[in-house]
């Protein structure tokens, strides 16, 4: 039997439904992003780079290209010996079959697979969160301070503190009070959803919650506060950067956006902490004679014959001879015709413009346009989602 | 295919790239934006269905290893068969010029461990995209005992040092002659320098050049025994490249600018496989004007960059000018640099304001790490 310090548990089977048609086959967690990643790859190379090697990743809604993209984890050295990753989706019991009903059901359902890491600790992240954090730094703490629980926290601004989860601690930095979306609030630190539990103490609160016939099994609702009920040790680490859950359209076309300032919060070409992700085999990209690329991330297998501002391009896209791209996510393998205009947009994989059709508007006030995946545009589109 | 074994004899000769070659063999210079020479044939193996190739790895070959690893980007990391590192024993059989027979010699063992019934052994310095099941079917069609594959040139005149040109009996694809490195020659049929032909052959063959004192596979296995052997050629109809001399490695990484050889090369059904580097999408800042260029992913650019090639994690900074170069990885061009003609190594750091020149037919090589 080989015991493990920590495990990680990653809870990626979030639909993301305020993202519309971008996550209608797709759990939120696959998003692609920032021209080559998905969202995973962040908790998952955040893992990786964090020496924690035994990840479960809990799946439910529309884990095809979740599961396709993970595979055995070999993207993110997680293909292990000891550990590695695990896909965890829902499963069919003597007693019957359930779906995952909360976030604290779903690692209840599975016990089982926690008990056989032997665990002192277990990690729970959430598989639709945009940052780069050393969770060995976190454990360090949580250990040092012999906590039940320890749950990160980012500073938010006041006036949004209302949208989070907010700890209030007392010096020592021990949480005293737990508030979900409070009206006042008392601080602004607010949870990232990152919680290490000592591996006891959280199986005593799962297994007494999963009797709890009102609870919503969840960690923010129920957990949490039956600990702090019960006077558990909780203390609240703080993380400083760059953190982002893209719930909207609008906040996913910003968080890429953010990616073009002259230096972004989120720093994607430092090598001492690289965002893993799956890399397929497609040649440097082409940028032909009357090209012109301008403030813009482009990935490999791009062909751009005319011009892209402001602009995410990923994989293997194409744009046609006098085509404009401005202030938009075009993801991969998209194709845009000759002459076609695209502003302010997102373009789901495969997507088709013909030549000179005309997506969005470069107006601010309209709505960011949204063309769904493999979806052809003939004429002109814009404004609605 | 999966009767057939795959060699990669990587003894080649680079006295006329030594520019590019200084700590590396030829078959790890970098190549294409973001591979290295080797990548092509290996990934046209892998592709054709071969899942079991030796690579009979030269002196100095440190950086081979590190990017070959257990070949997994090429799908050969294989708990049967899979890629086998065949290192030499001494540095004494390495050079081209003093033969590689004894190399192959000397990995007897494991050639013969090998259950496989045709050996498909080629050199790296042809780059180019195929399927090999054309050369296979058209070897079994034939019953030759060995089969080449050759390009055509346009001119017989071309000087391509090194090379081995073809003559055919006449109206027929049985190869009477081979003109090993000739000073000149009449013929335009070029040898890619790849032979398919059964294991035991290949085996015998090997066996009874080391009789006479070893040799190079090509002289004294192949052209020595040309009356003895039915020898025929199939011919390359594609985009093919002679990496042997710094201008054609000039010319040829230029071409790939052009949609048609990129196309070729970068077929989309058989991909280039090389090492993965996790680096970001290319940044492109508010000053940036790229045209006619390739560029991989991690560059950082906010000067001027025309016909060039970039390869991953290159920084050009303001007002610099690249054109008609090849910049390697992790290269930095510094403020108001102007490079023209220009092929740098990896790491090469050009300070700002440097003015830096070289011809179209003789393009100025940067040595790696070299701070200008």
């Amino acid at each position: 039997m080989l015991k493990r310090e920590c495990v990680a548990m990653i809870l990626a089977g979030g639909q993301g439904s305020r993202l519309g048609v971008l996550t209608q086959k797709l759990a939120k967690p696959a998003m692609p992003f920032g021209g080559k990643y998905r969202i995973i790859d962040f908790p998952l190379s955040n893992c990786c780079n964090s020496g924690i090697y035994t990840v479960g990743v809990l799946t439910q809604y529309q884990p095809l290209a979740l599961h396709t993209y993970i595979g055995i984890g070999s993207s993110w050295d997680l293909d292990r010996q000891n550990g590695g990753v695990y896909i965890l989706p829902p499963y069919a019991h003597a007693a019957g079959a359930e779906w995952y009903k909360g976030t604290a059901d779903a690692i209840a359902q599975n016990l089982n697979w926690i008990e056989a890491q032997h665990p002192e600790h277990v990690l729970i992240l959430s598989g639709d969160h945009i940052y780069k954090m050393n969770y060995g730094d976190m454990l360090l703490q949580h250990v040092e301070q012999q906590a039940d629980a320890t749950i990160a926290v980012i500073e938010v601004p006041y006036e949004e503190a209302n949208r989070f989860g907010i700890m209030n601690t007392d010096e020592s930095g021990r949480i005293v009070e737990f508030e979900e979306k409070p009206r006042r609030p008392k601080s602004n630190l607010a949870s990232m959803g990152v919680y290490i539990f000592r591996w006891e103490a959280l199986r005593d609160q799962l297994l007494r919650d999963q009797q709890e016939e009102n609870s919503e099994h969840d960690f923010g609702k129920n957990i949490i506060p039956n600990m702090l009920a019960e006077e558990a040790r909780l203390f609240a680490h703080r993380f400083r950067g760059y953190w982002k859950d893209v719930g909207t359209i609008e906040s996913y076309w910003q968080a890429n956006m953010d990616l073009l300032d002259d230096q972004p919060e989120l720093d994607l070409y430092d090598t001492e902490w690289a965002i893993f992700a799956v890399n397929p085999a497609q040649p440097p990209h082409y940028v032909g004679k009357d090209g012109a690329v301008r403030r813009s991330m482009v990935a490999e297998g791009c062909r751009i014959e005319g011009r892209v501002e402001r602009s995410v391009l990923f994989y293997g896209t194409q744009v046609g001879a006098g085509a404009v791209v401005k202030d938009s996510v075009i993801m991969g393998d998209v194709k845009i015709g000759d002459g076609a205009q695209v502003n302010r947009a997102i373009l789901a994989p495969g997507a088709v413009v013909a030549p000179g059709a005309v997506v969005g508007s470069a107006d601010e006030l309209t709505p960011l346009t949204v063309i769904g995946e493999n979806t052809v545009v003939n004429c002109q589109t814009g404004g609605e989602a | 295919m999966r009767q057939v074994m795959g060699l990669i004899n990587l003894h080649e000769d680079d006295r006329y790239i030594q520019e590019l070659t200084g700590n590396r063999p030829l078959a790890a210079v970098p190549f294409g934006g973001k591979y290295r020479v080797i990548d092509f044939l290996l990934s046209n193996m892998v592709n054709s269905g071969l899942n079991n190739v030796g690579i009979l790895m030269p002196e100095k070959y440190r950086s081979l290893l590190d990017h070959l690893r257990s070949g997994k980007e090429w799908d050969l990391a294989r708990k049967r068969d899979g890629l086998f590192i065949l290192p030499p024993a001494s540095e004494r059989y390495s050079r081209a010029h003093r033969g590689n027979v004894e190399h192959l010699f000397q990995q007897l063992d494991y050639l013969s461990c090998v259950r496989r019934d045709y050996v498909l052994i080629g050199e790296s310095h042809f780059v180019y995209n195929m399927n090999y099941q054309a050369l296979f079917a058209q070897h079994l069609r034939t019953g030759a005992d060995v089969t080449l594959l050759y390009k055509e040139m346009e001119t017989a005149q071309t000087v391509v040092p090194g090379a081995i040109r073809l003559n055919f009996a006449e109206g027929s694809d049985r190869i009477a002659g081979m003109e090993i490195s000739p000073w000149r020659s009449e013929s335009r049929n070029l040898c890619m320098n790849i032979a398919l032909l059964s294991k035991s052959l290949f085996l015998d063959l090997v066996n009874q050049a080391m009789s006479r004192g070893g040799g190079d596979f090509a002289t004294d296995c192949l052209a020595a025994n040309l009356n003895q052997l039915m020898i025929r050629g199939l011919r390359f109809d594609g985009c093919a490249a002679r990496i042997s001399t710094v201008n054609e490695y000039y010319r040829y990484n230029m071409e790939l600018l052009k949609p048609e050889a990129s196309a070729a090369l970068f077929h989309p059904q058989r991909p280039i496989y090389t090492k993965v580097k996790d680096s970001a999408p290319t940044k492109y800042q508010d000053a940036a004007e790229v045209s006619d260029s390739m560029v991989a992913n991690g560059c950082f650019l906010e000067g001027c960059v025309k016909n060039s090639m970039l390869f991953r994690a290159v920084k050009v900074q303001r007002q610099a000018q690249v054109s008609h170069s090849i910049i390697m990885q992790k290269t930095t061009v510094g403020e108001g640099a102007v490079l023209e003609y220009v092929i740098c190594d990896k790491d090469v750091v050009i300070t700002p304001g440097r003015v830096l020149k070289g011809d179209p037919n003789y393009p100025l090589v940067i040595r790696k790490g070299t701070v200008i």
